[in-house]
């Protein structure tokens, strides 16, 4: 089995060496298209092996476990792969439109499946120290794509998003080296036994430095500020890829260690958890509506969304957990998709400052439509994909008579909504300011495809899961049930105990 | 032993807590540096320490009972060579921000997230 799970490791990591090599010719563009093509193939197999078989593990190097390096993939890590692969093929046909020879040149595709072969490990491996190190694939991938260019506005988002990432890097190895002197392993399977028998106020301790370690890359409150410095400085494809899947890799760091590891004393750390997911909704919200900016808006939304799906990962009921997930897959594709549009919208109206655009819907009926899908989804209409997800964590923590909760969970709801008119009313209704007719035909045919194609197909997803979210629930509480009681997962990892 | 380690660590992390906190970036940039090295020995002595006994164990010998554990030295070194790649790019980076925008003050690097000029 391990093979399957090697594999999209591996493709992405071969195709980043196949795009360096031919970053000077055409074909490397086509090569990173191919490349994903080929991870959506092999993850579409993981998915439907993990449907099957229950969670599958491989051991490395053939060292059985807990001594190798295991990889593993239940429910959870099988979507997030899918979803990635999703991400990738759709960034990378954009890509085609959006970046231009000068940043082929200097390597972009190379980091870009670098980026993806970082974020799949991370979602992949069962080994702590391993976590860490696709964690700084991931970063020094990101690193590249976000100055790639050097205009001086990438410079300076760049220095606080290194800045505080490498921060956050350092507590990471800092928890890592105490749980390690604190239990002997580093095999997350095994840590979850291991650590019953620690001390457990020393446990905790390390689990909020954890806690602060994948709080920073998943840009929670109040350690979010290098999101929003940085995130709308670079080309729109490379914002987009980190803004549909970085700051999830945190989310799934952080849902992975707090069902499995350290769910010792949830008291603590979960009501911190809790805290911070209602923060982060309400101050990302506001940060947002703040903005002028269309990709600076959607930026601060970033942080409010990830507020939810830490919401649902606090409440820590099986309903909650389901929402948690399935507010991850429909966020990914959301938000990913809302950057892409914005990329359109700043090529055919001349920017993303939204007093300085205009006239979009008037001349780019199309493009209006598929920013509402995306957009609504995110506010949480119905029966767009964002409703089901909001739904299922406002009906959670009404269950557990969190009046508070659901309350700011829906007032957040209603802000984003304002968000998105805001957005809605300025970018897409009111004439453009200079008078320009921002049509779609300002663009090439080959652009216009290579633009469209991704963009529609990702709103066709948000569609298919708002319009058939019984599928999809049915999925998310399976891998919510495997999440809270993770004996399939550990099984797998190190054999039958019995 | 250890409390000597625990000292160390805890000095290196001072120090770079106090570099980080001043309004510099190259400043900044080296206390990262040092508080790397403090998470390294943290591995290290979380793995043990043990005086003079290689984790070798002789053909034909049993395992000895006091052997080094080479474990956190593998992932002390591994932690070593990413810190090294990260440092290099954050020193590259510092430098180019020096070049591009004439300061390395943090609270004055705004090119990216303008001041509001009052309407």
């Amino acid at each position: 089995m391990s093979w399957l799970l090697a594999l999209p490791i591996a493709i992405p990591f071969l195709t980043a060496v196949a795009a360096f090599l031919t970053r000077n010719m055409p074909v490397g563009r086509w090569i990173s298209i191919i490349g994903s093509a080929i991870l959506l193939c092999a993850s579409i197999v993981l998915m439907n092996t993990v449907l099957r078989d229950g969670v599958v593990a491989g051991q490395m190097g053939g060292w059985a476990a807990p001594f190798g390096i295991t990889l593993v993939a239940d429910l959870l890590s099988a979507v997030m792969v899918l979803i990635t692969a999703i991400v990738a093929v759709a960034v990378s046909i954009y890509a085609l439109a959006d970046v231009d020879e000068k940043m082929e040149r200097l390597g972009y595709h190379a980091l870009f499946n670098m980026l993806i072969a970082g974020v799949v490990g991370a979602f992949v491996t069962g080994d702590l120290f391993n976590l860490y190190v696709w964690f700084e694939v991931m970063l020094i991938a990101s690193f590249g794509l976000l100055v790639l260019g050097g205009r001086p506005e990438q410079i300076d988002g760049g220095v606080k998003y290194v800045a505080l990432n490498l921060i956050s890097t350092i507590m990471f190895l800092t928890g890592i080296g105490l749980l390690y002197g604190m239990t002997g392993t580093l095999n997350m399977a095994d840590l979850a036994s291991a650590v019953d028998t620690a001390d457990q106020r020393l446990l905790t301790i390390v689990a909020v430095l954890f806690m602060i370690a994948f709080g920073v890359k998943a840009a929670v409150f109040p350690l979010f500020f290098w999101l929003p410095a940085s995130y709308h400085t670079p080309a729109f494809s490379v914002s987009a890829v980190f803004a549909g899947l970085l700051t999830k890799v945190g989310v799934y760091a952080l849902i992975r260690m707090f069902t499995l590891v350290f769910d010792h004393d949830t008291a603590f750390t979960h009501t911190i958890l809790l805290w911070v997911a209602v923060l982060t909704m309400v101050v990302g919200v506001l940060g947002a509506a703040a903005q002028s900016d269309m990709r600076k808006i959607l930026s601060f939304h970033i942080v409010s969304q990830i507020g939810y799906m830490i919401l649902g990962l606090a409440l820590l009921t099986p309903l909650a957990l389901v929402g948690a997930v399935f507010y991850l897959v429909h966020h990914i594709v959301v938000k990913a998709n809302l950057f892409l549009i914005a990329g359109v919208a700043q090529r055919i109206a001349g920017g993303t400052e939204l007093g300085r655009i205009g006239g979009l819907y008037k001349s780019a009926p199309l493009l209006a439509i598929l920013f509402v899908v995306p957009a609504f989804s995110l506010a949480g209409f119905p029966p767009l994909s964002g409703f089901w997800a909001k739904f299922l964590l406002v009906k959670a923590a009404l269950d557990v008579q969190a009046w508070f909760i659901a309350f700011v969970a829906l007032a957040v709801g209603l802000l984003t909504i304002y968000s998105m008119t805001k957005i809605w009313a300025q970018a897409f209704w009111e004439p453009h300011p200079d008078g320009i007719e921002p049509k779609l035909s300002r663009l090439s045919t080959r652009d216009r495809a290579a633009f469209l194609i991704p963009i529609a197909g990702l709103a066709m997803l948000t569609v298919i899961i708002g319009t058939m979210p019984e599928a999809f629930v049915q999925f998310a509480e399976r891998s919510a049930a495997q999440l809270l009681d993770p004996t399939a997962y550990i099984t797998a990892v190190l054999g039958d105990p019995s | 032993m250890e409390v000597l380690f625990a000292i160390t660590i805890g000095v290196l992390v001072a120090a770079s807590v106090y570099l980080m906190l001043s309004n510099h970036l190259l400043r900044f940039i080296f206390g990262l540096v040092l508080i790397s090295n403090a998470a390294n020995l943290t591995i290290f002595v979380a793995g043990r320490l043990t005086d003079g006994a290689p984790p070798l164990i002789p053909v034909g010998a049993d395992a000895p009972v006091i052997a080094a554990n080479a474990l956190p030295q593998a992932l002390v070194l591994t932690a070593i060579v990413i810190g090294f790649g990260l440092f290099a790019f954050a020193i590259v980076l510092v430098f180019r921000a020096w070049t591009s925008l004439n300061s390395l003050t943090p609270d004055e690097m705004r090119l990216a997230e303008p001041e509001e000029t009052p309407k």
